[in-house]
């Protein structure tokens, strides 16, 4: 009796631990790794440039400060005055925006999200593969949908950049003799003023930054974590000194 | 009477000890002392399961410290709250890293407190004459359950809102109109609003706190009238020397003062490696969709709780039913509320009880693990007959306790600690 409920419970955890590759692999398209460097100073002073004109539009940055980002992205402030702020912002303000949320909700059918945080709730890998995710579908209000948003209601703003791409499908017919059609990939058919290889480039730098606002103190908390550790190390050796010498009298 | 040529540092000590002499006469601090500290006599025999109460106290202060430094910066308004938390992450001196510790904190908690429950468990430490300390310590267990809960609405993510939305209607299942009446009375609102957001921070931050630090203080209290239990579970006052002291116990200080200040060193390099390398933890400790301001239009694909809530939450969703669900999910607390009257066997610690007693204390854990792996997972047909299928087990441990505690045959117990 009891080594069948082992058996069983063996059995199910097998099951449990097979289930989620189940869920997986059925409609969450496959996600390419960004492979950005967050202590690449360079990309994120790119990444900043691209989305102040790309992104800054219709998307705010509301957490982020340009004195904050001066000091990390090591930019003179002269610099991010000249190059990031447009509207006579301050340099203690945030990378706020004026378009009413109103406004934009009749436009887009929905409000821009900020960005401040979108690397840290989706993934930089999301982010990534996001912008180069959008496909033409005629039936879309925008020309264009998205492979890893379904449904989404943001234009392809880097088209210019990156060209248009058409989905390529493969069909699959079942025992049934009912036919599955499967995204497998893009076809180029217009060119864009970057080649793929350049596309890939501006898309992980704009990756990139967005991971740098999403949490800002990330590579500083790594530094010192890596110093309180040793501490911690140090403060282990001591107090297991201590406690040997106490307990030495105890049989 | 002192000579002017008195050496700076003797007369400072001799100005200490008058001073001790003064407050002594006034207010029992060195008897406190005495009693709680450098004469409460442990057992020598603790091992690595006896670390996790003085850890659960050291997760208690940090708690509160970070928590009431949290406090100065955060705003408890639907408006303001999600802004007021990115403040603290961005803008706060240090806010990052006291924020970190606070949200790495609720779930070290669990994990300390859960440890130490299942020692007690291991050792029967919530046996005859402990059932008071063990009742003492469940409640500690609601209220910190009571505690996360409020806590985690406050940073206003997504993941907030709507865990609390689906928590805060689990009552809506008592029937005869009770159940939507007390959802209403809980919430202030028709949903979960800025009213309820409000009201949580109040309890969060005051009267949950009190209520823990005061049944902190009585299961000290408690523990320090009966005596610590050890993993022989032998009662080490019944073996005193000719000087009234336990012949198998040590001073609490300086000896576990100094092992424990041990195990905090360890703790603390796990913790630290949390809060500075992972605080997240891979969406377990931090979830991802907390991330986002909380949008009562939009529901997230997949409302899990926080870890520490998911076993109980897999044993609700296991049931067809609603309102039977949340019976059984409060049913699977109060088991362990019972448990000291359900235990019959004759000793204590598992080193002495027979192999019934060692399979079912194996399947509870495992089943206690694998529901919370479960609750954290999308509801599926394999999923929700695994969940059956543990909760069963779970509720087996317990209410077939009586009956295969008797039945074990037990080892002889020594008279002394091994």
């Amino acid at each position: 009796m009891i080594k069948n409920g082992l058996i069983g419970v063996l059995a199910l955890g097998a099951l449990l631990l097979s289930a989620p590759s189940f869920a997986a692999g059925t409609d969450h398209a496959k996600m390419e790794p960004a492979n950005n460097v967050l202590s690449n100073v360079r990309s994120l002073q790119r990444g900043v440039g691209h989305f102040v004109n790309y992104c800054m539009g219709c998307h705010s940055a509301k957490y982020v400060r340009y004195n904050r980002l001066a000091d990390d992205l090591q930019l003179s402030e002269q610099q991010v005055t000249d190059n990031l702020m447009f509207v006579g912002e301050k340099l203690l303000d945030t990378m706020d925006i004026a378009m009413d949320p109103l406004d934009a909700g009749r436009w887009f059918g929905q409000v821009p999200p900020d960005l401040s945080l979108i690397a840290r709730a989706k993934g930089t890998d999301y982010v990534f593969n996001y912008l180069k995710g959008f496909y033409l579908d005629p039936s879309r209000r925008n020309g264009t949908d998205n492979l890893f948003l379904p449904g989404a209601s943001m234009p392809h703003v880097l088209w210019e950049l990156q060209g248009l791409q058409e989905p390529v499908y493969e069909a699959i017919i079942d025992a049934d003799g009912n036919v599955h059609k499967f995204m497998v990939g893009f076809e180029q058919v217009t060119e864009g003023l970057l080649s793929p290889e350049e596309y890939d480039q501006f898309v992980r730098d704009l990756a990139n930054f967005l991971e740098y606002i999403s949490e800002p103190v990330k590579l500083e908390r790594q530094r010192l974590g890596i110093r309180v550790m040793l501490f911690l190390l140090v403060f282990f050796l001591f107090s297991y000194l201590l406690k040997q010498e106490y307990w030495k009298d105890i049989k | 009477m002192k000579s002017a040529r008195t050496p700076p540092l003797e007369r400072v000590t001799e100005g200490m000890q008058g001073l001790l002499v003064w407050i002594d006469a006034r207010f029992p601090l060195s008897k406190m002392w005495r009693e709680h500290i450098s004469e409460y006599y442990a057992p020598k025999n603790f091992n690595f399961w006896y670390y996790f109460g003085s850890l659960a106290m050291l997760v208690l202060v940090i708690q509160i410290v970070t928590g009431i430094f949290l406090t100065m910066s955060y705003k408890p308004s639907a408006a303001e709250a999600f802004a007021s938390v990115e403040y603290i992450m961005r803008d706060v001196n240090w806010g990052w890293l006291i924020r970190y510790m606070h949200s790495t904190g609720a779930s070290a908690f669990f994990v300390v407190v859960y440890l130490h429950m299942f020692r007690a468990v291991l050792y029967g430490s919530y046996k005859k004459p402990r059932e008071l300390l063990w009742l003492l310590g469940m409640q500690i267990y609601v209220a910190l359950m009571a505690e996360a809960f409020f806590g985690y609405l406050l940073p206003w993510g997504q993941m907030s809102y709507w865990g609390a939305q689906v928590i805060v209607s689990l009552f809506g299942a008592i029937p005869f109109g009770i159940g939507e009446t007390l959802v209403e009375w809980v919430r202030g609102d028709y949903f979960i609003s800025d009213i309820t957001l409000n009201r949580f921070f109040a309890l969060h931050v005051i009267a949950v706190p009190l209520a823990l630090i005061f049944l902190v203080i009585a299961h000290l209290l408690a523990l320090h009238e009966v005596g610590s239990n050890n993993p022989d579970g032998i009662e080490i006052k019944e073996k005193k020397g000719d000087d009234g002291i336990p012949l198998d116990g040590i001073p609490f200080h300086p000896y576990y003062t100094v092992k424990d200040i041990m195990g905090v060193a360890v703790f603390m390099a796990i913790f630290a490696a949390v809060v500075f390398f992972a605080p997240e933890m891979g969406g377990y400790f931090l979830e991802h969709a907390n991330f986002e301001p909380a949008n009562s239009l939009k529901t997230p694909e997949h409302i899990a709780p926080v870890w520490y809530f998911t076993p109980f939450y897999a044993i609700l969703r296991a049931v067809p039913d609603k309102l039977l669900g949340v019976v059984l999910m409060a049913g699977a607390i109060v088991m362990l509320f019972i448990l000291p009257w359900l235990d019959k066997s004759p000793v204590k610690s598992i080193r002495y009880r027979g192999w019934i007693f060692k399979l079912a204390v194996s399947l509870f854990a495992i089943s206690f693990v694998a529901l919370g792996y479960l609750g954290l997972q999308p509801v599926s047909a394999a999923s929700t007959l695994a969940s059956r299928f543990f909760a069963t087990i779970y509720f087996l441990f317990f209410l077939l306790m009586p009956i295969y505690t008797r039945l074990d045959r037990t080892k002889p117990v020594p008279g002394r600690v091994t």
